[in-house]
């Protein structure tokens, strides 16, 4: 099997400081790591080159230093990664992310599964692996909890949806997005690492991609973030002590009175 | 032709029209009336109960354009995808916003990269744009700490999803007029490469997303014996169980469980917190809840910044206490079980 990881770096804390002049977020400082959910599409995806053979390719498009979170994917048993960095994709949406991801995808050649993490946790949008399936004109299966098998060029998963679990079969080749249910990550072994650390981890930019400069970067991007604020979600908290027998007591009727207030009991 | 009207894209399910639409509705509404134009219900299905789609109408639609074929019975994207693009092609709207569901935020991504649209995920708010009439687009950022407005100023349709249970359903009003089209879904619809073979409903607590109360519990339960505490005041409050990264990853509860983050996102009208400390990750998963109470020994706890509603106390002490309350103000018997 060829599977294809596209992976994306992102800020290890959610807790990112903002300048306040400029309306503009402050990076610096912040440990990159890769993206919480995307190590179980890795996961998934060496589980499967262990099952059937063939070959594991992360791909990241970011800046030089996302080649950290390609190398930590070849620790953890990818066998080849590439990176997409060029100044020319700077500013992408998930519009033009798509696309050049998935024009890598198709410079690779054949494969069998493009498998995603649901969503990053910084962009929390989950649309770049629909969107690499919509460029590839390939079928999504989003929300995959489960590979039952693989087998005769089909696909048979479980996807988590709201009120329980579809069993679908899917025709190969297709894209995937994975859900944390699917498989618990490995650590990368320190064999792993040495390997990852020695490995050529070829990077290219927009001119060794088959892609229309127009649509790239933020000229190609659709959206534009127009404004960047913070929210004012400064709750007024009304707290109580609740230490002993009378003071849970006298704490619980006040819940109770401050709920019938709002009307939510 | 320029692009005008605003759709919502309604769900169904064995044909029945889902909750998600009404509320898309109470979005689409506010929006077509601040733009002066038609807004349209979309809904893709099988045999769509007449009843549900005149529904439509009386919560707020215009017209409503129903697309059927045993080929749409359940949501597959190939075949939903180009039902969608055929008819943002035929007819132009503006704005097309939907249900950010499983379905939508499937579906949603997929057309916009073939229609080349803007699309923006998990929006709080949406609003026009004075003078341009752009749809300005709010959602939260890097873990719900900022928040961004978005617009696509020269793409259309703009595109955007709405989380479900952040919005009322939109109020009824019989007798609103309105056109209904039922129409079959294309002939040269292409054959969808992914199958629906089966399905299985969630055990138990299932619809936690759904849910208008839930009850989550951190860390502080200590362990997965003591789990009916927080059961029963879930019962009392007719709320859903949720759990902390930290109670999964123990395996106290199941992922379906979780909130937060790398879990689920909810917004209930009310979310109670029981020995949860409060981290990032959870509160990006629940902080947009209306009405959030917290329950928890340590007074310096995260969970209070973002609470309405703060006790400083064992939950031991406080759900018990609290479920007998809530029983009693039910007229049920106190603290007892009542099933």
């Amino acid at each position: 099997m060829r599977i294809v990881v596209p992976i994306k770096q992102v800020p290890e804390t959610n807790a990112v400081r903002m300048d306040e002049a400029t309306g503009t977020m402050i990076r610096e400082g912040v440990e990159a790591i890769i993206n919480p959910l995307d190590l179980y599409a890795i996961e998934a995806a060496i589980r499967l080159r262990e099952a059937h053979g063939g070959e594991v390719t992360a791909v990241s498009m970011g800046p030089p230093k996302a080649m950290t979170a390609l190398r930590e994917a070849m620790a953890m048993g990818c066998d080849s990664a590439v990176l997409l960095s060029d100044k020319a994709f700077a500013g992408s949406d998930t519009w033009a992310t798509s696309y050049v991801l998935s024009a890598a995808v198709r410079r690779m050649g054949e494969f069998d599964l493009v498998l995603c993490g649901e969503r990053a946790t910084d962009g929390d949008t989950g649309q770049v692996g629909p969107g690499i399936a919509a460029f590839l004109g390939l079928p999504v299966v989003s929300y995959v909890s489960r590979i039952e098998s693989v087998a005769d060029g089909r696909c048979r998963m479980h996807r988590l949806v709201e009120d329980g679990y579809e069993v679908l079969e899917a025709d190969l080749p297709c894209v995937l997005t994975v859900v944390k249910e699917i498989s618990d990550p490995r650590l990368p072994t320190l064999r792993g690492k040495q390997k990852a650390k020695r490995a050529d981890v070829p990077v290219w930019t927009a001119g060794d991609l088959d892609v229309e400069p127009s649509k790239l970067g933020l000229e190609g991007s659709p959206t534009r973030v127009v404004k960047i604020f913070r929210p004012s979600v400064a709750r007024k908290c009304e707290k109580l002590l609740a230490a002993d027998e009378t003071s849970v007591a006298t704490a619980a009727d006040r819940v109770v009175e401050f709920l019938q207030t709002r009307e939510l009991i | 032709m320029r692009h005008s009207g605003v759709w919502i894209l309604a769900e169904q399910q064995g044909g029945r029209v889902q909750r998600i639409s009404h509320e898309l509705l109470t979005r689409g509404r506010a929006l077509a009336d601040k733009r002066g134009c038609e807004l349209a219900a979309v809904i893709f299905g099988n045999r769509i109960d007449a009843a549900d789609l005149s529904e439509l109408i009386d919560r707020g639609a215009d017209r409503v354009i129903a697309m059927e074929s045993p080929r749409l019975e359940h949501f597959l994207v190939e075949p939903y995808a180009a039902c969608l693009l055929k008819l943002l092609a035929d007819r132009r709207p503006e704005i097309v916003i939907a249900g950010a569901t499983t379905t939508g935020r499937t579906l949603m991504p997929y057309v916009a990269i073939l229609a080349h649209a803007g699309l923006t995920a998990d929006c709080t708010e949406l609003d026009i744009e004075a003078g341009t009439g752009n749809l300005l687009q709010t959602r939260p950022a890097i873990g719900g700490n900022i928040l961004a407005t978005i617009k696509t100023p020269r793409h259309r349709p703009q595109m955007a999803t709405v989380r479900p249970r952040s919005t009322r359903p939109a109020d009824r009003a019989p007798g609103r007029k309105g056109q209904i089209e039922r129409l079959a879904a294309p002939a040269d619809l292409p054959p969808s490469r992914v199958r629906r073979v089966d399905f299985v409903p969630s055990a138990d607590e299932h619809g936690l997303q759904d849910a208008d109360a839930v009850v989550a519990v951190g860390r502080g339960i200590k362990k997965a014996d003591n789990l009916p505490v927080a059961r029963k005041l879930a019962d009392a409050l007719g709320a859903a169980l949720g759990a902390t990264r930290d109670v999964v990853d123990r395996g106290w509860l199941s992922y379906p469980h979780q909130i937060g983050l790398s879990g689920k996102t909810v917004t209930p009208r009310l979310y109670v917190a029981l020995g949860v400390s409060g981290s990032i990750q959870h509160l990006a998963g629940m902080q947009t809840a209306e009405t959030i109470v917290a329950v928890n020994t340590d007074p310096d706890a995260q969970i209070f910044h973002v609470a309405d509603f703060g006790i400083v106390g064992s939950l031991f002490d406080v759900a018990p206490a609290l479920t007998a309350k809530l029983r009693a103000a039910q007229g049920k018997p106190g603290g007892e079980e009542s099933k």
